[in-house]
């Protein structure tokens, strides 16, 4: 198993958030965190890469187990982490936003350069020298998926890659999940948007109010429109 | 005109090295948000260090040797510093680590008495500069022409490091989001680090080169820190280019004000400083912040009104209180009256910073302000004591008006800087304004009437306001109006979209704590029976804000404890050693990295639980929200 996550607790303050949320995923694997807003997606990738501080439970990646430590331990051992609010250094260029998620190359994971970047994402290599500030939202999440892939993760996880941005511009973000997993990546995505994630996802987790309420392949999930109905309908 | 051009040159000398001291805490500013008081206690260091090295290293070379050797001795002591201290606190509320610094600095300024002696100290002069160029016709140190030339030539390695470096470009990075660059696998805890001694290496260098200029004494620190700060919020925080253009506009101020407005000097430069935050909020070449992490006085549990154990307690502490004269000698009563008053100053720093979320470093100038009410009713109409009592605070009143005004349309630390820039205005005027306010000589002769002049009766009439503005305090913190204020403080936005008016409502707060204060003033002048500039100066500010965290300012009654345990703390050292500050400063590093969350902080979340069997998961309240 790619990763493994048992029993994961969350907490804000007192604040209970996540319950017992489990899940695995395969090498190699694409797999959804559906949900609504407020689910508990977010809280989820956050703990799992070691933003949250009140967590228990067990998370293990790729045979080490990481609950418990320090963010940057975590990305270190080729765990990605995209988050769902963009984060790009605005001040700094292109160039120098993917020069932040610099990171040696990994065995077992793709290696990229700045050049492949640009060619997964055509925009980007238009504007090498923009800052960040002056980008489009949908330029913007580019630019954070490439500079999580600087760190030649082997595990990347995506918090919402499709919010907020036009149809012609999801399109291209799909083109280019499909070539990232192409190379091998493994790729949690957490998305509302269900045509999204059916277009590149093989399996599915359904959260909602901090519970893991199903989990199925997509396809099960296409015929079981109950399920859809009852935790993701719009 | 042609001593105008030297005098406008030797402006550029000082710009440099300000700017030097300036660029290091900014930049630690901007990457750690640490306000680092100790920055002109390593500013002071540096000279030190410098003076024993020139002075020891001999032939030619040793001197330019000496001055880089000095600040890279110094910037390793403050990597240690950093690794030892400041890593276990930044987790802390925002601001803590001013306290744990400020610590620092009173240990740094005892040490090197005890190492250097309290002397002044004179420093060789350059080798290969020590004379001086002929300019139009003026003498002009060649060191100083040198000088000048350090400060654009650092600016420029400044500008390569972080625009050409990956290390400059992870700094930079860091200044706007620290948390994301963690989630990219950047180790903050080594960023920090290095950061941290960059900043303490230019504070370091900045003291060092000034050995041949000035004499070196214990008393640098805090000259350069004030200045420091200022130049770092003209320029707009964390902008290195910014910290360089405010660094030239103070010094040549320095320069010509002295000359130009020989009566207003000092008030000029927070005068400028002033109108820069008013007109630029962000300094002149900052940037609006984000939105703010969560606001300093952010209650670790929710505030609750006394419950039936606190209230017990409260009343046995006064009933106490009230008890002491019955043992207590003139001596211990004074002491305590003392106490007293500063207990009620936090109280109102407190209401200020803790209930309004702005946070003051000019708290003494409500203070000072209510003191100098008094005096001067005393010394132009002879006002009685029942009089001087109740219009004294008015000129408080006023005062934190008025400057409220100003301070409420800011937040976060340039707000703390106004306030400061506030205090610095009203101390330079009493300082100057010699006729009316005596100046240094201050103003004597303000008694108590003849039925309160008995230590005792005194000590009962303070203790009856002090109670009074304590339990009106927390009236207003458990009123509707503390609850819209508090809603403020915790996010501005949802404050504003159901309704309330930010402004008015913290101005309102401003003016309130302000007043309190200028109460506590007015009870200090008739205590001591005289008035100096020196209850408006910063030392003043320094400890009411020592106290309100050091009490723990996400508590209540946090600031009551805090500035009982340091007055207390520090009447006791000042009278039984000389090296107080030592000691004083080396028990607030202890304090704070023992209770983070300050004394009734510590006792809520640590202790309580364990004497009520009530189980609750303790965890740190998220920081930053992520769901």
């Amino acid at each position: 198993m790619k990763l493994e996550i048992h029993h994961l607790n969350t907490w804000y303050g007192r604040a209970h958030i996540l319950f017992d949320v489990h899940a695995r995923v395969g090498h190699g694997e694409v797999v959804a965190f559906l949900g609504r807003n407020g689910a508990g997606k977010t809280t989820t990738f956050a703990s799992i890469v070691g933003l949250v501080p009140g967590i228990t439970g067990d998370i293990v990646f790729d045979g080490t187990t990481v609950s418990g430590r320090k963010a940057h331990e975590i990305v270190r051992l080729g765990l990605g982490y995209v988050p769902e609010d963009r984060r790009i250094f605005t001040d700094l260029t292109v160039e120098e936003n993917l020069m932040v998620g610099r990171q040696p190359p990994r065995e077992g994971a793709p290696t990229w350069t700045p050049d492949m970047l640009y060619t997964l994402f055509p925009n980007l290599a238009e504007m090498r020298k923009r800052p960040g500030g002056q980008m489009s939202g949908g330029e913007q999440q580019m630019l954070t998926i490439a500079r999580t892939l600087m760190g030649n993760p082997s595990l990347v996880l995506l918090d919402e890659p499709s919010e907020g941005l036009a149809p012609k511009i999801v399109e291209q973000m799909a083109e280019a999940l499909t070539e990232m997993k192409r190379q091998g990546l493994t790729i949690i995505l957490s998305e509302q948007n269900l045509h999204f994630a059916r277009l590149i996802s093989d399996r599915a987790y359904i959260i909602e109010k901090g519970r893991i309420r199903y989990e199925g392949t997509m396809d099960e999930l296409e015929a079981n429109p109950q399920v859809r109905d009852a935790y993701l309908a719009v | 005109m042609d001593f105008l051009f030297v005098q406008f040159l030797n402006g550029l000398a000082s710009a440099s090295a300000l700017f030097l001291v300036a660029s290091g805490l900014s930049i630690i500013f901007g990457v750690t948000r640490i306000v680092n008081f100790a920055h002109g206690a390593f500013y002071m260091l540096g000279a030190y260090v410098a003076y024993t090295l020139t002075t020891t290293l001999t032939g030619p070379l040793g001197f330019w040797v000496a001055l880089p050797l000095a600040a890279v001795i110094v910037a390793a002591l403050g990597a240690l510093v950093e690794m030892t201290l400041l890593r276990r606190i930044y987790e802390a509320p925002e601001l803590f680590q001013l306290l744990a610094t400020f610590g620092l600095t009173l240990m740094v300024e005892d040490l090197v008495v005890l190492i250097w002696g309290p002397e002044d100290l004179l420093g060789p002069r350059a080798p290969g500069l020590e004379g001086a160029v002929n300019i139009f016709g003026q003498l002009f140190p060649a060191y100083d022409l040198m000088l000048i030339a350090l400060g654009p030539i650092v600016l420029a390695g400044l500008w390569l490091l972080f625009h050409k470096t990956r290390w400059g470009v992870l700094v930079r990075a860091a200044t706007q989001d620290r948390t994301m660059v963690a989630a990219l696998g950047v180790n903050q805890a080594w960023l920090f680090t290095s950061v941290f001694t960059l900043g303490i290496f230019l504070a370091a260098l900045g003291g060092a080169v000034q050995i041949p200029r000035e004499a070196v004494h214990h008393m640098m620190d805090l000259q350069i820190i004030v200045e420091a700060f200022v130049i770092v919020v003209i320029g707009g925080l964390g902008n290195v280019f910014g910290a360089f253009l405010a660094a030239f506009i103070i010094a040549e101020l320095n320069a010509f004000g002295i000359l130009l407005f020989p009566k207003i000097s000092l008030v000029l430069v927070f005068l400028v400083m002033a109108v820069v935050l008013v007109v630029r909020p962000w300094g002149l070449l900052g940037k609006p912040e984000g939105a703010a992490r969560a606001a300093v006085g952010t209650a670790l549990q929710p505030w609750k009104r006394l419950g039936a154990r606190g209230r017990n307690l409260s009343l046995g502490l006064l009933l106490v209180l009230a008890l002491l004269p019955v043992f207590a000698g003139n001596y211990l009563l004074a002491v305590s009256t003392e106490i007293l008053i500063f207990v009620l100053f936090a109280a109102s720093l407190h209401l200020m910073m803790g209930v309004g979320g702005m946070v003051s470093f000019g708290h003494a100038a409500y203070f000072g302000l209510g003191a100098y009410g008094a005096a001067l009713l005393v010394r132009f109409t002879g006002a009685p004591m029942e009089v001087g009592l109740w219009a004294g605070p008015l000129l408080a009143v006023a005062g934190a008006a008025l400057f409220g005004w100003f301070c409420v349309r800011l937040s976060g630390v340039y707000l703390a800087m106004l306030t400061l820039a506030f205090a610095q205005i009203v101390w330079s005027i009493v300082f100057q304004w010699y006729e009316v306010t005596g100046g240094d000589n201050g103003i004597l002769g303000i008694w108590p009437s003849s039925w309160a002049s008995d230590p005792m009766v005194f000590y009962y009439l303070t203790l009856g306001i002090v109670t009074l503005g304590i339990l009106a305090i927390r009236r207003i913190v458990f009123a509707p109006f503390g609850y819209a204020v508090r809603g403020c403080r915790d996010s501005v936005l949802r404050a504003e979209s159901i309704g309330m008016n930010r402004m008015s409502l913290q101005w309102l707060c401003f003016t309130l704590a302000g007043s309190f204060a200028g109460f506590a003033g007015v009870l200090y002048a008739y205590l001591k029976g005289s008035v100096f500039p020196d209850v408006l100066a910063i030392p003043t500010s320094v400890d009411g804000l020592v106290m309100v965290l050091l009490g723990g300012i996400q508590t209540v009654a946090g600031p009551v404890v805090g500035a009982a345990v340091y007055e207390a703390l520090s009447i006791y050292m000042t009278s039984e050693t000389d090296l107080w500050k030592l000691i004083l400063g080396g028990l607030i590093v202890v304090l704070v990295v023992a209770f983070p969350e300050g004394i009734v902080g510590f006792w809520q979340r640590r202790v309580q639980p364990l004497l009520s069997d009530r189980d609750g998961r303790d965890e740190e309240p998220a920081r930053e929200g992520t769901a």
